[in-house]
């Protein structure tokens, strides 16, 4: 299983518990800094570079007299108060849709890990055979799963009359373009981001351990609650954060799902403000806010969870 | 649970046991069905997309019209579908080799040497991995902006190796890290150059590695259209054609590519299981 293996390794990387690591037993010579030049000089670059150019842009002034587009360099901080005002709401939004995303992917995600390492250890067809319907939807393009979703929740679709029957969903209700929609979609994109690192702490886990919890306190939810669960946390990490973390800066699931006012997210303010309304220094404003929050909250995140393996 | 556990609670204690036993069956039926349920949720839309590439449709495949094989006779029967999907396919390999290439030489740097500046590395590695990609999109256009740089294929190239740079990295790295500096001792023992050490032994046990870091790359950057959209100009891949024609109706056609790679993809990860079953059975013998 190659993309899960290297999705949920990637994600934590360090040994838990597993085989030693060949960690850096050796100083540096001169090849050591050939080999991580031109990669690293790449991605200063093409990232850490850009990102200042963000910050510059995002503090520029409409050039005086200048057409629709033109901006000059300034120092105007003022932007960030202005751009935050208008769009706190879309800002915050994001946040929130991205956390019950997360936490409704977390309650999906984790029995699937679940079923996958711990019930169907040992048969290591199945497995690899389970594995392989949790990372189908990988290659499938997520631009039209998104699209099927939405067909599937339209408003004359059979599961939207399905629902109606049901009074599950009064006469007059719709389940496209609306906050549900976009989270739905949102849990649904990234579910796999979340199972896969959960899976791999849980396979990580020795055999033993289940027993001997079986053997201490006898039952199965008591020993999922005091062993299983603790001893993937380091997978529950990764998860939520590859899951939180793009979720937040989405747009797709937004546009295609959603409705223009009342489910708008923060990244489709910016690609409009950058290519509708040529507005690139609020743009800007909002692109640095975003990376600084979630940059933030992923390092308070990561120290409460007490994992330092993400680095 | 294995039935190992069961038993040995069995064997220890006395009544309690059995109506904790009856508890954990209950949860040994609702965990699997539950995760049955969320494989069908996985499921779903992959099924429609693949079922609405028979789909009688013409130009607007909203609604079921009827079967018809139209669309896989003549997958580039609508206009653009494969010019993107030839794009796609170009910067995808492009981006997979580069980015490769560049992560693997990292990894390899980071897990075997100690050097000033590790953390600082090991920062300007994870920081694009916890970017969202919209922020990762707006930096690369602020700049290419700023330099007055017209973005179109090569742009697109260009920020696609940088995000599947960590991704290489972190992947090939796990690999790096589980494997034995013993072996390479010993072959240092015996071929005498480090060279050969390397390219003889750890070489060939960091390919599934490496191979499974360019899958990851390749399938980032097929199906990336966030960076792609802030980058491309009039540039058009695969996912981007699927966005911009999503308010027009997207051809069956888009449905036939889609299903085709998912076809490939899956044929290929089921072979590898094949084969990797088929060699633990002779391993075993």
């Amino acid at each position: 299983m190659s993309i899960a293996a290297a999705l949920s390794q990637g994600a934590e990387d360090g040994p838990v518990g597993g085989a030693p690591a060949a960690s850096a037993t050796k100083p540096a010579r001169s090849g050591a800094y050939l080999m991580l030049l031109p990669g690293l000089a790449y991605l200063v670059v093409f990232f850490v570079l850009p990102v200042f150019s963000l910050l510059a842009t995002s503090l520029y002034v409409p050039a005086p007299g200048g057409d629709i587009g033109q901006f000059v360099p300034a120092f105007h901080w003022q932007n960030y108060v202005t751009s935050l005002q208008e769009f706190w709401p879309q800002t915050v939004r994001s946040f929130v849709f991205a956390l019950i995303a997360t936490l409704a992917a977390l309650v999906i995600g984790y029995p699937i890990a679940y079923v996958i390492a711990v019930r169907a250890r040992g048969r290591t067809f199945l497995q690899g055979m389970l594995l392989v319907l949790l990372v189908a939807p990988f290659f499938t393009s997520f631009i039209l799963r998104t699209i099927a979703w939405r067909q599937i929740l339209a408003d004359d679709s059979f599961v939207v009359h399905a629902m109606k029957w049901l009074h599950l969903l009064p006469s007059d209700g719709r389940l496209t373009a609306t906050a549900f929609a976009v989270v739905a979609g949102l849990t649904y994109n990234f579910l796999p981001f979340m199972a896969l690192p959960i899976y791999a702490s849980l396979e990580r886990m020795d055999s033993r351990l289940l027993e001997a919890g079986g053997d201490l306190y006898a039952n199965g939810p008591t020993t999922f609650w005091r062993v299983t669960l603790p001893l993937s946390m380091p997978g529950v990490v990764s998860g939520t954060l590859l899951t939180f973390i793009p979720a937040s800066g989405d747009y797709v699931n937004a546009v295609l799902l959603g409705n223009p006012t009342s489910t708008a997210m923060v990244g489709q303010i910016i690609d409009s403000r950058f290519f509708v309304v040529n507005d690139y220094p609020t743009a800007s404003v909002l692109s640095v806010v975003l990376m600084v929050a979630i940059l933030i909250l992923v390092g308070l995140y990561v120290r409460r969870a007490g994992t330092e393996d993400l680095l | 649970m294995s039935t190992a556990s069961t038993v040995s609670t069995v064997g220890t204690a006395g009544h309690g046991v059995v109506r904790h036993r009856r508890r954990w069956s209950l949860g040994e039926v609702i965990v699997p069905v539950f995760a049955g349920l969320a494989f069908i949720y996985l499921m779903v839309p992959i099924g429609y997309t693949v079922a609405f590439s028979f789909n009688n449709a013409g130009k607007s495949n909203l609604v079921w019209k009827g079967f018809t094989l139209d669309a896989w006779r003549n997958p580039c029967g609508a206009p653009q579908v494969c010019e993107a999907f030839g794009n796609s396919l170009k910067v995808g390999i492009l981006a997979t080799v580069v980015s490769t290439i560049l992560g693997t030489l990292i990894a390899l740097a980071l897990v075997r040497y100690k050097f000033r500046g590790r953390a600082l590395a090991n920062l300007l590695i994870f920081l694009p991995m916890s970017t969202p990609e919209v922020v990762l999109g707006a930096a690369l256009l602020a700049q290419f902006l700023a330099l007055r740089v017209q973005p179109g294929f090569g742009t697109v190239v260009i920020a696609h190796i940088m995000f599947c740079i960590s991704f290489v990295v972190v992947t090939v790295k796990a690999r790096v890290a589980s494997l034995d500096p013993k072996l390479e001792e010993a072959a240092a023992d015996l071929y005498a150059s480090n060279w050969q050490a390397f390219w003889k032994v750890t070489f060939p046990l960091l390919i599934p590695g490496i191979a499974a870091a360019a899958l990851l790359a390749f399938s980032l950057s097929f199906d990336d259209f966030i960076i792609t959209n802030f980058n491309s100009g009039n540039f058009t891949t695969f996912p981007k054609f699927v966005y911009v024609s999503a308010t027009r109706g997207i051809p069956p056609q888009a449905n036939v590519i889609g299903s085709s790679m998912f076809a490939l993809a899956l044929i290929l990860v089921v072979a590898i299981q094949v084969i990797a079953a088929a060699r633990r059975r002779a391993a075993r013998r």
